[in-house]
């Protein structure tokens, strides 16, 4: 990548020679690079780069607490400094501003020899090479951030780790020589106890960047972020302080740790010409066959075979399954290429694959946000580009959700919640493309769905398409719009059955408010033509009209079947906010929160007494 | 009026309205009654009497049903109204019977009846549920029609000349049974059963009842059932020779002009039950008739519209007219010519052509309808 010189800049044209220009040739470190293109990453303004500074290490700290199968607590905490370094409590938010975020966990911590490598390198990791589903991909993310603060404030990154409450803690303070990639440690020291404010650390990292930042809440905010990944992650604490002081606590809904996924393969599916020649180049396999068969999922000795003889066809040279894998020349490699595309192989294995799952969204939508119906949906894996993917769809509706406004969309990628771009993200369209209105929700043409309602799509994958290095939205693959399109009809479907029939329950609120108006004055009649015992009349008449307005009283599950629930006995499966509400139905996928539902609006005084059949009862 | 057994038997059935509600309650059920159904369905025409008499089709009216527990409340209030009317010995208007079951409904902002127009059909539901005439219910209209002519009554104890009764004439009551109204002295040739006051003011200015020696009544429009029992009374209780005294009916040449002498002749649709007491059907109509414009040269007339033609239709199916070749003549006229006459059409000649001319000439030449 060449960069303007100085000298262009003069009047008078010098003919530049190809041995001038070598001289200013040379390799630019990608740290460099990223240094000048932070926009890529997520450092585009004030405001995101906060925000993408404490998304990366809350990713970083839930990938490695999980992996380490900790149930992850997260104290995240941004503070206002001056340039001194020096707590501002009331900062004046609507500038941008010095900013301290720190992000600690209570995980494996790192062994002190990497820690430099970790936070002062960038594209180090274990992540970037291995198929994995995880939060971070490329190991870009914290050093960058470590980076932006320095730019921005001069400010080395501190980082604590703690690997075992037997072991010592470590104190980092790192700069990053970006002309080099490399870790400038400026301070190392070994502490024999370490304490966060009060408490006294017994294990985990932390990391803290001082930045340029300006903090704003809102839509596309920490806020939200937090707000989000509590969803999606049900099974993490996270204690969130703002620069003003606000406390916030997610707390944690579910006590297990997702399980670890699996490393796969690349599917042959999936793989460019480019990167078959780069394979074939660095492969400790010596000979095509077993080179196929290790270096790729799905490939048994049969479809090996089936590929060299496909291959074989096409170059009308002789390849074998023996042929050195070193030898291939480039006509060579593109048989092998275009034949793997027409052999016929099972898609790659989904094991490597962990969902949130169903029961878990629920869990997770249950205790951040007050609706009334609730439904999730996780699809079985698919294929994009070789890659193996799930989608899972949650629908929140109803209850304190506003009513007038566009539906929320929450949107995921393996966990973690994706705020930018949402008009180039694949789910958006998805969710566009969606006829909401046979659900019961009004849509302007081809827009997003209005009403009460958030809208949860979560993709988990190896691998994650997305549109940029920031990680903001997933490339729109048909595989990838299709499946979040069935998800959200399956539970566009639910969503419609509640809807409907909550109608049908609200129209018989209202008949069983005509009936209970008149009640009174055929009892007084009845009493001035016969000798009755008006108030047993009275109790007998409401009884029928109890009965025949049943239906207002009915609890609803999915399909529209009757749940005999006893108001007094909580279920016990209710996964409720601090325990209360919300009833978990039959099929596990539903979930409905009475206590939210909104009662219809009653225009004349008699619903106003909801008493009177109690008393009948 | 009602008798004092009549009574009782009135004040039982509503007893009995009551207790089916009760014990339906009771037994958890939704409680109902039958309404015997009053249009046209289930109106039958006895070929035989010549009266309207009603079929056997009923609607249930149920209280837990949407659309009929407001009706069904109103006629709970109703029944309950005329009970204590019954019990207390009384009658009442039923502008005086709406006035008493209207209220606003406890908690609420809704009253039991909005306007008399809701409550008199509950009344008549009532009469035919129960089977009761509305006399018997206590129940009466207003006042609503005259009389004058040479007779002699006893009404409530008082002896009335009805040759006496000045530009007014008799108001004739709602309630004219025969222990209210006693017929003492009567030697008039016919009834003329005018359609409108207005008219009938004419023909007693004119002293036309001295003239032709017969009783002229009128009953404001559509008869009220006080007018039409009275000449029911009247044409069945006072001989002439041995046949019954004759009624003519003076109407307007319109829809309406033929649909009250319908029902003077053979009862309404909508209380068909009446027709035994009320029913006429010897009554003939005497005009207008749509012939009446060439025959006396009448040029004031009004354009039918679109409604009258589909009345006149409906009018001229009615089985009662729909055998008869002189009222299909009649109707086919009237929708041939296109023009309606008001009996006021007479005017166009001389104020007193009605009484000098138009009518007696229709008498001397007998055309009427029958």
């Amino acid at each position: 990548m060449a960069t303007k010189s100085a000298s262009r800049k003069k009047s008078s044209r010098v003919n530049e020679t190809a041995e001038s220009m070598s001289a200013r040739q040379k390799e630019i470190a990608v740290s460099e690079f990223f240094a000048k293109n932070r926009h890529l990453l997520g450092f585009d303004n004030p405001r995101k780069a906060l925000l993408t500074t404490i998304k990366e290490a809350v990713d970083n700290s839930l990938d490695a607490c999980e992996e380490a199968g900790i149930l992850p607590t997260l104290h995240v905490k941004i503070l206002a400094v001056d340039s001194n370094g020096k707590h501002v409590p009331t900062p004046n938010m609507t500038n941008h501003a010095r900013f301290i975020v720190s992000v600690r966990d209570n995980g494996p911590g790192i062994v002190k020899h990497q820690i430099p490598n970790v936070f002062g390198r960038l594209l180090y990791g274990s992540k970037f090479h291995r198929l994995r589903m995880s939060r971070g991909q490329q190991g870009i993310g914290i050093s960058a951030a470590g980076m932006y603060g320095l730019l921005t404030t001069g400010q080395p990154v501190q980082i604590f780790s703690k690997t075992s409450p037997r072991a010592k803690a470590h104190r980092f303070l790192l700069a990053i020589d970006t002309q080099k990639n490399r870790p400038d440690i400026t301070a190392d020291e070994t502490l024999d106890e370490w304490t966060d404010g009060e408490e006294t650390v017994r294990q985990g990292t932390s990391v803290a960047i001082t930045l340029e930042g300006r903090f704003q809440r809102g839509r596309a905010s920490v806020d939200a972020y937090l707000e989000q990944t509590a969803i999606a992650n049900p099974h993490a604490e996270i204690i969130w302080t703002a620069p003003d002081g606000e406390v916030r606590h997610f707390r944690r809904e579910v006590e297990e740790v997702p399980d670890s996924p699996d490393e796969i393969k690349p599917h042959p599916y999936g793989v460019e010409l480019g990167v078959l020649m780069r394979m074939l180049k660095e492969t400790e396999q010596k000979h095509l066959g077993p080179f196929l068969q290790k270096e790729f999922s799905r490939v048994s000795p049969k479809v090996a075979k089936e590929i060299v003889d496909k291959a074989n066809k096409l170059t009308k040279a002789t390849i074998s399954s023996q042929s050195y894998t070193s030898t291939f020349d480039h006509g060579q490699t593109e048989a092998v290429h275009k034949a793997i595309q027409d052999t016929k192989i099972q898609n790659p294995p989904t094991d490597c694959l962990v969902p949130i799952g169903d029961r878990q969204i629920l869990k997770g939508l249950l205790k951040e946000t007050k609706a009334e119906f609730y439904t999730a949906y996780t699809r079985e894996p698919a294929v994009y580009r070789g890659n193996p993917f799930q989608i899972e769809i949650g629908i929140a509706f109803g209850g304190d959700l506003p009513r007038e406004e566009q539906a929320r969309v929450f949107r995921f990628a393996n966990r973690v919640p994706l705020l930018y771009q949402p008009s180039a993200c694949s789910i958006s369209k998805a969710i566009q493309a969606t006829n909401w209105r046979n659900y019961g929700l009004t849509q302007p043409r081809s827009g997003m769905p209005e009403g009460p309602l958030i809208v949860f799509v979560h993709m988990a994958s190896v691998w994650v398409p997305f549109t940029s290095e920031s990680k903001e939205a997933i490339a729109d693959y048909d595989e990838i719009r299709k499946e979040v399109t069935l998800g959200l009809k399956e539970c566009g479907r639910k969503l419609n059955t509640y809807i409907r029939r909550k109608q049908r329950i609200a129209r018989e609120g209202q008949r069983r408010d005509v009936f209970k108006k008149y009640i009174g004055e055929v009892v007084k009649a009845c009493g001035t033509m016969t000798k009755v015992d008006e108030k047993k009349l009275y109790d007998q008449l409401a009884a029928v009209a109890r009965s025949k307005t049943e239906t207002a009283d009915v609890i609803l599950d999915e399909d529209g079947k009757r749940v005999k629930v006893d108001p007094d006995k909580p279920d016990p499966n209710t996964p409720g906010p601090n325990g209360a509400g919300g009833r978990l139905a039959r099929d596990e996928s539903v979930i409905v929160v009475e206590a939210n539902a909104k009662q219809p609006d009653a225009d004349d005084a008699a619903s106003e007494d909801p008493e009177l059949f109690d008393q009948a009862a | 009026m009602p008798t004092k057994t009549k009574k009782n038997d009135t004040a039982k059935k509503l007893e009995q309205m009551a207790k089916q509600v009760i014990s339906h309650a009771r037994a958890g059920e939704d409680p109902n009654f039958a309404i015997p159904t009053r249009s046209l369905s289930n109106a039958n025409y006895d070929r035989k009497k010549r009266i309207i008499t009603m079929g056997d089709a009923a609607q249930q009216r149920n209280f837990f049903d949407l659309s009929k527990a407001k009706k069904f409340m109103q006629t709970m209030l109703i029944a309950s109204g005329c009970k204590e009317l019954a019990e207390q010995g009384k009658t009442t208007s039923i502008r005086d019977m709406y006035y008493h079951c209207k209220h606003t409904i406890e908690g609420t902002k809704e009253n039991t009846f909005d306007g008399q127009d809701e409550s008199d059909p509950i009344i008549e539901d009532l009469e035919v549920t129960i089977d009761a005439l509305r006399e018997e219910l206590g129940l009466y209209a207003e006042n609503k029609g005259s009389m004058v002519g040479p007779m002699t009554i006893v009404d409530a104890g008082d002896t009335i000349d009805l040759t006496r009764m000045g530009s007014g004439g008799w108001a004739v009551p709602s309630i004219v049974e025969a222990n209210t109204i006693q017929f003492k002295k009567c030697t008039a040739d016919f009834i003329l059963l005018i359609e409108k006051g207005a008219v009938w003011g004419r023909f007693n200015q004119d002293r036309f009842w001295e003239k032709h020696n017969c009783m002229i009544i009128h009953g404001g429009g559509q008869p009220p059932r006080g007018v039409r029992r009275l000449v029911y009374r009247m044409h069945n209780e006072l001989k002439k020779g041995r046949n019954k005294l004759p009624v003519y009916v003076l109407a307007d040449n319109d829809p309406w002009g033929y649909y009250i002498y319908s029902v003077v002749k053979q009862g309404s649709i909508n209380l068909a039950f009446e027709s035994q007491r009320m029913a006429i059907p010897d009554a003939r109509f005497i005009g207008m008739s749509a012939f009446d414009r060439e025959r006396f040269g009448f040029d004031n007339v009004i354009a039918l519209n679109g409604k009258d033609t589909t009345r006149l239709k409906e009018i001229a199916a009615y089985p009662w007219f729909a055998g008869k070749k002189d009222w299909q003549r009649e109707i086919k006229k009237m929708i041939d010519s296109g023009v309606k006459m008001e009996l006021e059409t007479a005017s166009s000649k001389d104020f007193s052509f009605i009484t000098e001319q138009y009518l007696p000439e229709k008498l001397k030449k007998k055309q009427w309808l029958d």
